[in-house]
């Protein structure tokens, strides 16, 4: 049974995003990490994590229904 | 003859005026505020404040009424901001505070303006190219709000010289752009226990959030502070007025209800967004 996540990436992160960002399905058991990975996002890039907008660590197990986001590191004035 | 007392004076000045509302309030103009300041040989801000606790308002802090009470405004004119970084975030964070009625502000910045500053940054003009980013700005402000006191500190922010920029600030604005300064300014906050709001862009997206001393502070967004890059996104994607400007806003609003003690602020929780989209979060920092 195959579950489905909303992702969300901001910035630089925008083109790892694929075609169906808004119901990208994942097997039972997918990590933040796992999806990091096949996503080909630079772990060094992928430095805010945050699932149903509260912050996360990469070894969170990714729910049915999780809006997934990724913000990369921004330092600029 | 003694000069007549300043709060007669200030009676006599004051004329009836009407808010948009048809809220009546007694206001002062610029133009007495300045004849008394020069009257007394005392500053703007004096005047100002004195005028505020007799409930007059100062017709240019008339528009800040009644979000602001007078109560409000005299206390935002004895506060101080120490605005770290004057190019896109501070110049405009700068000019906002000192538009709003901040008594003093604290401009930290060693740069001079450059040509690639001119896209975004408040303070960049032609003329001011090659010249000390905070004697532009400090300039610039006191032809803005004369009852604001700026205090220009032509420097770097380093791990030596925090508690000395700081100086007596009830706040300080992280303007920054490198990660190794903006630890540099959470030491000095810490040090000075002070609160310390914090935001940076990167092209059209940017992010802010509020620190205070006992915060866990700068990992929760950047991670691993030792193996953390100095700069982000930015360097890819640049820096836009529009984003650049949104921030500051933000930060402005979060400084002024730190500074007058209201509640709901962004302490505990990060905005982010990504104007590409519209994508607006608010993220919590910790469960």
């Amino acid at each position: 049974m195959s579950l489905h996540i909303t992702l969300k990436l901001f910035a630089t992160l925008r083109p790892y995003a694929p075609e169906q960002a808004d119901r990208y399905a994942i097997d039972p058991g997918t990590t933040v990490a796992d999806v990091v990975r096949e996503l080909n996002i630079p772990a060094k890039d992928a430095k805010l994590i945050f699932i149903n907008n509260i912050r996360k660590e990469h070894d969170t197990l990714l729910q049915d229904g999780d809006r997934l986001g990724i913000f990369p590191p921004v330092g600029g004035g | 003859m003694p000069a007549p007392d300043i709060r007669q004076q200030l009676a006599q000045a004051a004329t009836d005026r009407r808010r948009p509302d048809g809220t009546a309030y007694h206001s002062l103009s610029s133009v007495a505020v300045q004849q008394l300041a020069r009257g007394m040989d005392c500053s703007h801000r004096w005047v100002e404040q004195t005028a505020l606790a007799m409930e007059i308002i100062p017709e240019r802090y008339s528009r800040n009424m009644s979000t602001f009470s007078a109560e409000d405004q005299h206390r935002l004119l004895n506060c101080t901001a120490c605005i770290v970084g004057v190019g896109g975030l501070g110049g405009s964070v700068a000019e906002m505070l000192a538009r709003i009625g901040v008594g003093c502000l604290r401009l930290v910045d060693g740069d001079h303006f450059e040509d690639s500053n001119l896209n975004r940054q408040r303070f960049a003009d032609a003329a001011s190219l090659d010249q000390p980013k905070v004697q532009v700005a400090r300039k610039r402000i006191a032809a803005i709000n004369p009852a604001t006191e700026v205090i220009a500190l032509s420097e770097r922010l380093t791990g030596d010289n925090g508690s000395a920029i700081i100086g007596d600030a009830d706040i300080a604005i992280d303007c920054l752009d490198t990660l190794q300064a903006r630890l540099y300014l959470q030491t000095a906050c810490r040090g000075k226990n002070i609160p310390m709001i914090s935001a940076a862009v990167a092209g059209v997206s940017g992010q802010i959030t509020v620190f205070y001393p006992e915060d866990e502070g700068l990992t929760t967004l950047y991670g691993d502070l030792a193996s953390a890059t100095d700069r982000g996104a930015e360097t890819t994607l640049g820096n836009l007025t529009f984003a650049v400007n949104l921030l500051a806003s933000l930060e402005c609003s979060e400084a002024v209800k730190i500074l007058l003690g209201r509640k709901t602020t962004l302490r505990g929780r990060l905005l982010i967004f990504d104007l590409t989209d519209l994508a607006f979060d608010i993220v919590q920092l910790a469960e």
